[in-house]
């Protein structure tokens, strides 16, 4: 590819549009406009340049702003689908049957149709991945392929241009002055009020501002990649840790996902909003009835004692009591531990006493803890019950045999074998709530006395190292998307011609009102010529071509 | 109490105040005759100084209100709404002062207007906060995003100045119908104040029990006479009107009957307008925004995305991020109101890049801001009340 030698005698790079040196047009296409086109300085990028090979090719395919734009455009599309019905995990099921007979019984045909395409676990969908990871792709290549020949040319450019470059800028302006040097240097006063920077030359101006506000986009995009690749980065183990945690009401457990790590929980509180107390909102208690003003958890974190045994729970050393609520959970070593449920009365043990039947005279009573239960009671000498079967979430009989549902006791039901002195065989029971099943009839009975209950707080357990990476590209997209919003990069050219004449042009990459009321105020002070805006205000605005990449 | 009711006295005022100065915009409209008149005008002056006047007193009523319940005032769709509709004023007189523009003012102000209209036809009582929201983010992340969509809501106040002075509504086309849908909508947006506050005005109650979704028994309270009824409903007003349908557990039988006598008092609404004019709502509208400069409109359009998107994108998804981290322990969870944040970005990411790249300037655009504002107030209003989720508080 060979360089493109400009009248002035600059060498420019093949593809450059306009010469980076005086501004004269390149290319046919811009010899002939009326306007140039001034975006990335009429410089050669890579995209509009090689366009042969295969890596040309898909260069360019990502380079393309439509592109880039039509990806957006898939993601929020197909976004906005997957909020129509619940996603999966918002759905009280689990195995994937299940989940296609929920969206079928509570959605319909649309539902068979939502889960069919996938969009029921769509954010997790290899399809939605792929969109991302394009998007990101398009980001990265995009950027790359602008801010690399707009930098350059930046740099580069010339105070003095070449008139042909003035006369096809947006903002311009010719004639006959008094005097045109006197024009220029009170032109280069007023510009440096206005806190221009300005560079002479040869009966040339240059007043230029804001030029950093060209990089914001690339800074942004910059902040966008890291936040990606911090999201990708989660995929990696180590590097986050996502745990659940029931833990009972006096219960110790090991934290999951935290080897080492031992929680307690000592009390689960929930607390309501009371009318005496918050009296300002009677009316909404009134209407709404109970509204929740409090959860939390007072636990104890604990820790393996150094040189313990791994597992050994006997050496744990105190670490520190902490009261986990909403929005505040418990921070230790990079872990966060978060209030996120509970459940209300769980179980925890019941009493019976072995009663006969006849006389209603017991022989004793005996509690059954529910998660840990003994396998004998012991009332007396030969007196004893033994506990021959446990289902702790009884739930109706299979092939004749009693099951459960679930190791969480929500519906008890024990087979006792009952040992008196009048009976040392021993008779055989079984007892669920509200029931008692015998085989043969006994002479004893477990007579229910009395039930314990505790709450059971729901936590998760969380460590994210990437939470740092992620915030740091916020704050660099945040950055660079202030930086190209709210300053805008404007420059404004003054040339003498012959005799006293002037050229006058302006360019800016946004906020046009902004740089003409600039440049009226330069035109009053300094005597310039009039200017015009030639972008012919009501009648030719709808269909201003951009570069179609 | 005595602040409460202080605090409500001052957004009726505030809601006066904007009536009045949308008023004088219109005056100043009509009544300039040149350029130079229309930017400076008397009309227009004393507007802008009632819109301001109107501005403080609707900051008064925010401020007192969260001294009277010790929280922010944006936790339930009535206090977000009224605030949503403030920062609208507040973000209008800040591109007033840019661009001097009355027209803008003619089209912001109504806008803010049916913005609290609609707020106030839901329950007003001081609500305290559950536990989720008890965090200085809820200050920070619902007020930085609700400036956000403030401001970015004014580009399509200035997009529809734009589009009713450029398009042709004496001819059919595509654009007249889209525009003449706009004007529609506002209009449902009306049906709704109306018919609500009518029947609330009338103290219209039904009670009903119905079975959930999750098979528990409820009770609710219809505001409007049921046309649906709930999921296997039982009548406790007897005397009161009988539902013409039943809905399935997955329908919700009082937003559908709110909706349904929404749309049909809008579409009465806009019926007996279209018979009263014999032309399109749209051309009533159209005389107001003659005046205005077509560029200066576009340029407004543009400017306003520019300053909302980065509040928006530290409000509705930085700090958004940082509370659901610590309060759901994930930054991140694709709760549809949280999708919702990020198809508004990504919409007005689109804009940026088309308006950037590809010149789209005028009436593309135009649409775009408009669309971008019906996507704000779909993420308000539709995915709060009809898509449940976590944000779902009102």
């Amino acid at each position: 590819m060979s360089k493109i030698r400009c009248q002035c005698g600059h060498e420019n790079p093949f593809g450059t549009v306009l010469c980076e040196r005086c501004g004269r047009p390149q290319t046919e296409e811009a010899k002939k406009s009326k306007l140039i086109d001034m975006r990335y300085e009429g410089s050669a990028r890579r995209s509009q340049t090689y366009k042969k090979s295969i890596i040309d090719k898909v260069w360019n395919f990502f380079s393309s702003v439509k592109i880039g734009v039509s990806i957006i455009i898939a993601v929020l599309t197909t976004s906005a689908i997957g909020t129509l019905f619940p996603q999966k995990l918002f759905v009280p099921v689990v195995r994937e049957v299940d989940i296609a007979a929920y969206y079928e019984k509570y959605y319909g045909t649309a539902g068979v149709l939502y889960y069919k395409l996938g969009f029921y676990d769509m954010y997790n969908s290899w399809w939605f991945i792929t969109l991302i990871g394009m998007l990101g792709i398009s980001i990265i290549v995009a950027s790359i392929d602008r801010v690399v020949p707009l930098y350059k040319s930046l740099k580069k450019q010339r105070t003095k241009r070449h008139v042909s470059f003035l006369r096809r800028q947006r903002i311009y302006g010719f004639g006959s002055v008094e005097d045109a040097d006197g024009s220029m240097a009170k032109a280069e006063e007023k510009l440096k009020a206005l806190r221009y920077n300005i560079k002479a030359e040869d009966g040339a101006l240059l007043a230029e501002k804001g030029r950093f506000s060209r990089w914001g986009p690339y800074v942004n995009h910059t902040g966008l990649i890291i936040f990606l690749l911090g999201v990708l980065l989660r995929g990696l183990p180590g590097f986050y840790v996502d745990e659940t945690l029931w833990l009972r009401e006096g219960e110790t457990r090991s934290l999951p996902g935290a080897p080492g790590y031992y929680l307690k929980n000592n009390e689960f509180i929930i607390d309501t909003y009371s009318k005496g107390e918050d009296e300002v909102f009677g009316e909404a208690i009134d209407r709404v009835g109970t509204i929740v003003k409090n959860y939390q958890s007072d636990v104890t974190l604990y820790k393996e004692a150094e040189g313990g045994l791994p597992g050994q729970s006997e050496q744990l050393e105190f670490v520190k009591d902490y009261s986990i609520i909403v929005n505040k959970p418990l921070n230790f070593d990079g872990y966060n531990v978060f209030q996120m449920d509970y459940r209300l009365d769980e179980l925890k043990s019941m009493t019976f006493s072995l009663t006969e039947k006849a006389s209603d005279t017991s022989l004793g009573e005996f509690t059954v803890d529910l998660i840990n239960p003994e396998s004998i009671y012991r009332l007396g000498e030969d007196t004893y019950v033994e506990l021959k079967d446990f289902y702790p979430d009884y739930d109706g009989t299979e092939d004749g045999k009693p099951k459960s549902k679930s190791p969480v006791p929500n519906n008890p039901a024990f087979i006792f074998k009952m040992v008196t002195p009048d009976k040392p065989a021993g008779e055989m029971s079984f007892v669920a709530i509200r029931s008692t099943l015998e085989t043969e009839p006994n002479d004893y009975k477990a007579k229910f006395v009395s039930a314990e209950t505790r709450d059971t707080t729901g936590l998760v357990i969380r460590k994210d190292k990437t939470l740092y990476i992620l915030l740091v590209g916020g704050i660099i997209f945040m950055i660079g998307v202030a930086q190209g919003s709210y300053w805008n990069h404007r420059r404004i050219w003054i040339q003498e011609g012959e005799g006293n004449e002037l050229f006058l042009a302006g360019h800016t990459n946004k906020n046009w009102f902004g740089l003409k009321e600039d440049l009226d105020k330069v035109k009053d002070f300094a005597n310039l010529p009039l200017y015009e805006d030639r972008q012919d205000t009501e009648s030719s605005m709808d269909e201003v071509k951009g570069d179609n990449s | 109490m005595e602040l409460a009711s202080l605090s409500a006295n001052l957004l009726l005022v505030s809601f006066v105040a904007y009536l009045i100065a949308t008023m004088f915009f219109g005056g100043a409209v009509k009544g300039s005759n040149s350029e130079a008149t229309y930017k400076n005008n008397r009309w227009g002056n004393i507007a802008i100084v009632i819109t301001i006047i109107g501005f403080i007193t609707h900051l008064g009523y925010f401020v007192l209100r969260w001294i009277a319940s010790g929280h922010v005032p944006v936790s339930n769709m009535f206090e977000f709404t009224t605030a949503f509709g403030m920062m609208v004023v507040g973000a209008f007189i800040l591109l007033f002062f840019i661009y001097r523009t009355p027209s803008l003012g003619l089209f912001a102000l109504p806008l803010a207007i049916i913005i609290i209209g609609y707020a106030s036809m839901f329950p007003r009582e001081l609500a305290p906060l559950i536990p989720a929201l008890q965090s200085y983010w809820l200050t920070v992340h619902v007020i930085t995003a609700a400036i956000g969509e403030a401001i970015l809501a004014i580009s399509a106040v200035a997009g529809l100045v734009f589009l009713l002075k450029n398009v042709d509504l004496t001819k059919l086309s595509k654009q007249r119908f889209w525009l003449e849908s706009v004007m529609f909508t506002l209009i449902l947006v009306v049906g709704f104040i109306l018919s609500a506050s009518t029947f609330a005005a009338m103290g219209y109650e039904a009670k009903f029990t119905y079975i959930t979704q999750s098979e528990q028994q409820a009770q609710i309270v219809y505001n409007y006479p049921p046309l649906f009824g709930m999921n296997e409903y039982e009548s406790l007003t007897p005397d009161k009107m009988t539902p013409f349908a039943e809905m399935p557990a997955i329908v919700n039988g009082k937003t559908l009957t709110t909706l349904v006598w929404s749309v049909a008092t809008g579409t009465v609404l806009y019926l007996l307008l279209r018979l009263v004019l014999r032309r399109p709502v749209a051309t009533l509208f159209q005389p107001f925004a003659k005046k205005a400069n077509s560029q200066v409109m576009d340029e407004i359009g543009y400017r306003s995305v520019l300053i909302g998107f980065p509040v928006f994108t530290l409000g509705a998804l930085i700090f958004a991020m940082i509370w659901a981290q610590e309060a759901w322990s994930r930054f991140w969870g694709w709760d549809p109101k949280e999708v919702w944040a990020l198809i508004t970005w990504l919409f007005y990411a689109a804009y940026l890049h088309l308006r950037l790249s590809r010149g789209w300037e005028g009436k593309k655009s135009a649409w775009l801001a408009v669309i971008g504002f019906i996507i704000i107030m779909f993420n308000l209003i539709a995915v709060n009340l009809i898509i449940a989720g976590l944000h779902s508080y009102a």
